[in-house]
């Protein structure tokens, strides 16, 4: 084999299936025109907790168009007992355990759902069914000293819910200066603009799922299991997905949804939730209350800190983000104790979103870190740096990279951090006043085991088959760019098809692990391929196939430090007299490894910082304490970032060459954007008006009492 | 015309092509689009008017299509993703789409034919001289397409959500396609 001088990896590569994307011939997973197709639309409990004592469906099943009602009554046992290998996927069954019991958990569950020929039939249907409950009395709001919560065994990442190392209390109670401050960051929702769908068809014992799904393989796990069927009779399709931000990275109610409601009626149906539906259905970043202590030595160097989290999680599923996890690592402190407790909740389940832990845990600390420069009226980024450790500060473990400092000073240098006034409120333009703020950023960087199967055709082609899923990150075009490398052609001879189950065992695009954990499969396949085409003496008429699985290589790695960081930095300005906040600028500098398509992954972080951006100044779901749930449930309620409020955002890797990560040397990109985002710009705020708001979203209402002050002078 | 009292035929000339279909009288242009006549281009998003992924051109301007029952557009032209193409002579994109890819202004693609379709209209409301909230003088509205900045992309756009955020390409990408021809070609 000859080497290609130009290497496709690293190159910015245009999407491959850029042209299917604007051209609208992308299907997605409610796009699949089956024959005999019916829809389904479900019925939502309206209390939060209780019991349906009744369901009337004889106004429903009256109405022209209307197939059948799926009720508790009628509706397929599933094994609901069924024990899954992997945690979080065996966290996801309750909520798919549909019409299994009668019990209501939540406002918003499925009670029902109505089965028609026409989508608007199924919705009037929908709305004729009668269900009386029972009611019990209810509790949706998450309080930080409620003492019905607790520490949990273990939380979302793994980590036990509390750590300790040294006295970190004493330790505290002992520091010459002290930051004790808490921080509350809301519920949020993923909003992923396809909501979650699924068109399910059953043919026999065999069901095909098109879903909107960050993991087909994973996905087809519990809801085989819960069919009692083998992994290998569930099919889960997800070759397009509308986004995700780890919403769809388990199956949700939607999918079950479809699937039982095609048993019933024997034919194929399809589900796609609206908004207001998704808003309970589909898990939601949970709200934490954070209390952070920070004791320092007067030249900065942090002697302790103490990081404590409540958050909240339904009835159904001990749900524990790791909202504390990274304080752990990201500081060189000797006495450090983070708690996460959690209260169980008569709410809808949350789940991940983007970050999960670390967006909100990272908000809290580095807005405390930033509270400790000022009390010691040092500069921030020299604060950071005076804390940066030589090892994992947790468990001693070397880092395979780290490079924190590299990215505050080159963020520095770039932003035009140099000359900054600390003062707070110093700088006025006219009726703005401006200020900045920086903020660190980690994300843990995790390899999954994967299989791929890799197969040259007589003609010069080849074909990659690995189960990933594209949810927008560009997995597809980079995998194709690692394919084609590996087998040392043009990236035109290669095709790579993702989004199938049964293409084999292969993690969700979740985590940051996906292209880490794909490629490495998608290599080995395509190098074990080069070497069967050499054994043959080239490609047989019928072409060759090789398969590879990376279980051993992801086992045999050694135990390390691994993780991505970054800076991030924020320009905000606020109007003195509205108190209108608007983020002029903002610019991310990360040290992730090995950038495999400059362009795909530069959208994935000024994507993630962009809703940072909407984290720090709009997202905010308001639970509802009388009726349970949230009280906004739609996108004129619940704000994300609109283009208006996007301006300057840009991001920067630095060069990291670090061969103790995978084989790609990556570390996975789809989460760090967003964290240390928030707190950027909370400290941006700070500085701009002098006023520290400790509660996400910063809204007007929140800065305008300190604007008084400033208005007069 | 009404078949009966729930459904109705409707004429829509779309993409194009005149298509004549039977609709239930509470179907949405958007649902009659994407289940009656398997154009899946344009994506559902909220069904509320509220995220703009529906966006198609209906009579040569921008509208939620969530928000439309398709028998009130009886008798329309529409435009939707799949004839974006079409409307420069049956190239093979569009200079938008085109702009589209070379700035990477779509992540998981679910919003961008609703962003094409709305920066389309856009920039023909600009050629007409429509002022925007940001517009500094709205009595003098705007010297066309090719006139607008930044600023007044990211107004003009902003009834189109898009999630991953890829708002930077989407504004590069429109100011691109503005600059050379105001989008009329």
């Amino acid at each position: 084999m000859s080497t290609t001088t130009q290497r496709a990896t690293g190159a910015p590569i245009v999407r491959v299936d850029g042209r299917a994307k604007v051209t609208g011939a992308a299907q997605y997973a409610y796009e699949y025109p089956l024959e005999n197709m019916a829809y389904a639309w479900p019925v939502q409990s309206t209390i939060a907790k209780g019991r349906v004592e009744s369901i009337d469906d004889s106004a429903a099943l009256a109405r022209p168009g209307v197939i059948a009602v799926l009720t508790p009554d009628n509706v397929a046992r599933l094994q609901v007992d069924v024990e899954l290998p992997l945690p979080f996927l065996a966290a996801a069954v309750p909520d798919l355990s549909l019409l299994q019991s009668r019990e209501v958990a939540f406002r918003g569950q499925i009670v029902a759902a109505v089965i028609a020929t026409s989508l608007e039939a199924a919705r009037e249907g929908a709305g004729a069914v009668e269900v009386g409950y029972e009611e019990q009395a209810h509790d949706a709001v998450l309080r930080f000293d409620d003492d019905r919560a607790y520490v949990p065994g273990v939380v979302n990442d793994f980590s036990p819910g509390n750590v300790e190392r040294g006295e970190a209390d004493r330790a505290f109670a002992e520091a010459p200066v002290r930051i004790d401050a808490t921080y509350s960051t809301p519920a949020e929702h993923a909003v992923p603009m396809e909501p979650h769908s699924a068109t399910a068809a059953w043919d026999g014992d065999r069901l095909t799922i098109y879903n909107s799904d960050q993991g087909p393989f994973y996905s087809s796990l519990p809801i085989s299991a819960l069919f009692g069927l083998d992994p290998g009779q569930v099919e889960i399709v997800a070759e397009y997905v509308g986004g995700g931000f780890g919403s769809k990275a388990a199956p949700r109610p939607p999918t079950m949804l479809a699937a039982l409601a095609a048993r019933l009626v024997d034919r194929p149906v399809k589900v796609a939730l609206n908004r207001p539906q998704s808003f309970s259905l589909t898990t939601y970043r949970t709200p934490t209350i954070q209390r952070l202590r920070l004791g320092a030595e007067r030249d900065g160097r942090l002697a302790a800190i103490v990081h404590e989290s409540v958050q909240q999680s339904s009835t159904l599923v001990e749900y524990t983000e790791q909202s504390v996890s990274s304080t752990r690592l990201l500081y060189a402190a000797p006495d450090v104790r983070t708690t996460a407790r959690v209260r169980r909740l008569d709410v809808p389940t949350p789940g991940w979103l983007r970050a999960p832990g670390d967006a909100p845990g990272v908000y809290a600390l580095e807005s405390a870190v930033d509270e400790l420069a000022v009390e010691l009226g040092m500069d921030p980024i020299e604060l950071r740096v005076r804390n940066e450790p030589d090892a994992d500060p947790e468990t001693g473990q070397p880092f395979s990279s780290r490079n924190l400092v590299g990215a505050l000073r080159e963020g520095a240098a770039r932003f035009g951090w140099e000359g900054r006034d600390p003062a707070p409120a110093s700088r006025r333009e006219g009726n703005w006043l401006v200020g900045t703020g920086v903020a660190a950023a980690h994300y843990p960087a995790l390899v999954f085991p994967s299989t791929a199967q890799a197969r040259a055709e007589a003609d010069g082609g080849f074909v990659v088959r690995v189960g990933a899923a594209d949810i927008g990150t560009g997995a597809r075009t980079v995998l194709t760019q690692v394919a084609a490398d590996a087998l040392d052609v043009p990236l035109e001879r290669v095709r790579v098809d993702i989004g199938r189950a049964s293409i084999g065992v292969a993690p969700f695009a979740g985590g940051s692990i996906g292209t880490a954990s794909w490629s490495w499969a998608v290599e080995k396949a395509c190098g074990a391929l080069l070497d069967a085409v050499q054994e043959h003496g080239g490609v047989p008429p019928e072409g060759l196939e090789v398969q590879a699985d990376t279980t051993e290589d992801v086992g045999a790695l050694a135990e390390m430090s691994r993780g991505g960081y970054g800076a991030q930095f924020a320009e905000v300005r606020v109007d003195v007299d509205t108190g209108q906040i608007r983020v002029d600028r903002m610019l991310g500098v990360f040290a992730t490894g090995r950038v495999l398509n400059p362009r795909t992954a530069r959208s994935q972080i000024v994507g993630a910082m962009t809703m940072g951006l909407s984290m720090a100044l709009m997202e905010i779901a308001e639970p509802d304490p009388e009726f349970g749930d949230f009280a906004n449930h739609d996108l004129a309620s619940y704000h994300v970032a609109s283009n208006a409020d996007v301006r300057d955002v840009d991001c920067v890797f630095l060069h990291e060459d670090d061969k103790n990560l995978n084989s790609i040397g990556g570390k996975g990109i789809g989460e760090i954007g967003i964290v240390g985002a928030a707190a950027a710009i909370a400290n941006a705020v700070h500085h701009a008006i002098g006023l520290r708001v400790r509660d996400l979203p910063i809204r007007i209402e929140d800065v305008r009492p300190a604007l008084q002050d400033l208005r007069v002078r | 015309m009404l078949q009966d009292d729930t459904r109705s035929e409707v004429s829509l000339r779309i993409n194009g092509v005149d298509r004549t279909v039977g609709v239930d009288n509470r179907a949405t242009l958007l649902d009659t689009l994407r289940e009656g006549l398997g154009l899946t281009g344009a994506k559902k998003g909220c069904d509320h008017g509220q995220c703009g992924a529906c966006t198609v051109l209906l009579d040569g301007r921008r509208v939620n299509s969530c928000l439309q029952l398709a028998v009130a557009a009886d008798g329309g032209e529409v435009v939707t993703i799949e004839g974006v193409a079409g409307l420069e002579g049956g190239g093979d994109l569009h200079a938008l789409q085109r702009a589209f890819l070379e700035h990477d202004a779509l992540q998981c693609g679910y919003c961008t034919p609703g962003q094409i379709c709305s920066a389309l209209g856009a920039m023909a409301e600009a050629e007409r001289g429509w002022p925007s909230h940001v517009t500094g003088d709205t009595s003098a509205g705007v010297a066309g397409a090719a006139s607008l900045d930044a600023y007044e992309v990211r107004e003009r756009m902003s009834g189109n959500i898009c999630r991953c955020g890829a708002y930077g390409g989407i504004v590069a990408a429109v100011l691109e396609v503005a600059e050379a021809d105001g989008g009329r070609s």
